[in-house]
């Protein structure tokens, strides 16, 4: 194969959303400020937020579902709205449903004729896709009889059916058993491995932590962080977290750059891991009593829940740069 | 040029199947033959023609209630339960959903009042024991018909790109009644004055005019169809449908999915 020129997958410029709600008298509400991001070629990218937060108007935006209030975005090095685009792109949405009148075989035969799946390869491509989701006992009965989870494994191989070069999962785990998040996860690797680029949303943290290259964190509507797993998180990384009865916080702790904070006659205090001796020994000096010393998760959820406290207190505007 | 066109016809077509929308046939065959052996003990004359009233009529009302009652979901359903989602991200492009759609309706219609017009032509022999030549006069009914559905699928359509399905099933009949009407809107156009006759002038210029589709009494009377009016007629449907589905096509364009 000849080396294609390096283009990001995915280079969104700007997408912004208002929606207009209420019946009688309309009031604007903005769901996505006007959000830049970028996705590079061949890698796993979560969309991680909070409910809310506006991924799946984002993943509308791009699938040509809804109307942006202004922006642009290119997938694939071509204008979003191009039709030649959607023949390479996936989109799995959320809580995907289908015409229940047909059989999972049935829709996967339709579908890859509106992709434009050519008739010799459709056999074959419909085994392997019911295959790969585990569908195959089932692929005669009408989807009316499926289960949520079910549902939710043909919403995948609909989605991968036509060998796309960029896949949209919009919550991929969510209604499935731990087996078939584990077979989720390993079909999202397998898609890497295969240089395809996968764009997930999410808000269960740890399957961004195991799976992605990159993530971006967004919050009513606008990106606070984008960057690699590790990166985000390195700034909780080698943390104690130390609790001690009483509402006293002796000076020599102060001076450590622990971050306290007091509840009902408990104080929790978090600073570097190379200070925890000193605290302790702070602590004995001022017959303060221990109650617990431990490691802070450095894991992207700490990252996110800080993250989100920080944009909440805050209120104001955290644009992080790539 | 590849449209998907072919595809989300035959889809649709197989859904209206798979709803049991041909049931329809069953109920259709009963009140036919009912009829043919209630009035069996008339004159043969008279038998024919509530067979061929009666069983035209018939037709026609079935196909309109089926074309509507389909037709107002077509797009909002979709829409509703985001069945779309999973097509409109394929490339397959707005009008050609809508065209589609149309096809795959107008399809299902034909096909059903292909079942029917056996259904009528089975009655008729029933009753007189032979054809006529001014037998061969309903198929151009029927042909009037099959272009009647074909304007009121492009209105139900229509509706159902913007509006609920209850909304869009009030609109859609309350024009087929008043399209049915039509002869008398212009007949009162012709006569008012003033502001009236502008408001009736133009509500008789939009609703679609069935009144020049309905040939049933005079074929049941074996009075010959001019060719005029069924190329009038044609055009007329042809165009008529043409703009209600670019009506849809351009309320649907640039609609958000819910
Ligand atoms: N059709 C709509 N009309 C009005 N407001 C909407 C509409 N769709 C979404 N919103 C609003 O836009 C915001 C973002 O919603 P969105 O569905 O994108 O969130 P999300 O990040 O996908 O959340 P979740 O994790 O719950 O799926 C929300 O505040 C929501 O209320
Ligand atoms: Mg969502």
């Amino acid at each position: 194969m000849s080396p294609e020129p390096i283009m990001p997958s995915i280079e969104i410029l700007g997408l912004e959303k208002t929606y207009q709600v209420g019946f009688w008298r309309k009031r604007p509400k903005q769901a996505l400020r006007p959000l830049h991001l970028q996705v590079e070629d061949g890698e796993i990218f979560g969309f991680l937020g909070p409910n809310g937060a506006g991924k799946t108007t984002t993943l509308k935006l791009l699938m040509g579902l809804i109307f942006p209030t202004s922006g642009s975005a290119r997938i694939l090095g071509r204008e979003w709205t191009d039709p030649a685009v959607k023949a390479q792109i996936g989109f799995l949405p959320e809580q995907p449903y289908f015409y229940d009148y047909l059989t999972a075989h049935e829709l996967l035969e339709y579908y890859a004729q509106l992709s434009g799946v050519p008739g010799k390869l459709r056999r074959q491509r419909i085994e392997q896709v019911l295959h790969q989701v585990g569908l195959r006992d089932v692929q005669g009965v009408q989807l009316r009889k499926f289960s949520k989870g079910m549902l939710q494994r043909v919403g995948i191989g609909q989605a991968i059916l036509h060998d796309p070069k960029l896949v949209f999962f919009d919550e991929p785990m969510s209604g499935l058993d731990p087996m078939g998040r584990r077979e989720v996860r390993d079909l999202m690797e397998q898609l890497k491995q295969e240089g395809k680029t996968v764009f997930f949303s999410t808000h269960i943290l740890s399957d961004a932590e195991a799976l992605c290259d990159r993530v971006a964190i967004i919050h009513k509507g606008e990106v606070l962080r984008v960057g690699a797993v590790d990166d985000l998180t390195s700034s909780v990384r080698g943390k104690v977290e130390v609790i001690w009865q009483g509402s006293q916080i002796p000076a020599s702790i102060k001076a450590l750059g622990a971050e306290c904070h007091v509840t009902a006659d408990m104080v929790r205090a978090i600073l570097d891991e190379k200070h925890q001796d000193a605290v302790i020994d702070a602590l004995r000096r001022e017959r303060l009593r221990l109650v617990s010393v431990t490691p802070v998760r450095t894991s992207l959820e700490t990252y996110f829940v800080e993250k989100l406290r920080h944009a909440e207190t805050t209120a104001g505007s955290i644009a992080g740069g790539a | 040029m590849k449209t998907s066109i072919p595809h989300i016809a035959s889809n649709t077509f197989r859904e209206a199947v798979r709803d049991r929308v041909l049931y329809n046939l069953i109920a259709f065959a009963l009140l036919l033959s009912g009829a043919a052996i209630l009035v069996g003990q008339i004159s043969i004359e008279i038998e024919k023609l509530v067979v061929i009233n009666l069983g035209l009529t018939a037709v026609s009302l079935f196909g309109v209630v089926i074309a509507i009652f389909i037709g107002i979901g077509l797009v909002s359903k979709e829409i509703e339960k985001r069945t779309l989602y999973t097509v409109l991200s394929r490339p397959v492009r707005r009008w050609e959903f809508i065209v589609g759609k149309f096809f795959g309706l107008a399809g299902t219609l034909t096909v059903n009042t292909f079942f029917m017009a056996i259904g009528v032509f089975a009655a008729l022999f029933y009753v007189s024991h032979r054809f006529v030549r001014a037998d061969a006069l309903i198929f151009v009914a029927l042909y009037f018909i099959i272009l009647e559905f074909l304007i009121v699928c492009s209105l139900a359509l229509l509706f159902s790109s913007f509006s609920s399905p209850l909304l869009s099933a009030v609109f859609a009949f309350s024009l087929f009644v008043i399209g049915s009407f039509s002869e008398d809107l212009r007949n009162f156009a012709s006569m008012a004055h003033g502001v009236s006759r502008w408001l009736a002038t133009g509500a008789a210029c939009l609703v679609p005019n069935f009144s020049a589709f309905n040939v049933i009494a005079s074929i049941a009377h074996e009075q010959p169809v001019a060719v005029q009016l069924i190329l009038q007629n044609t055009l007329y449907a042809l165009f008529y449908a043409a703009m209600a589905l670019s009506g849809a096509v351009l309320i649907f364009e640039h609609r958000d999915l819910k």
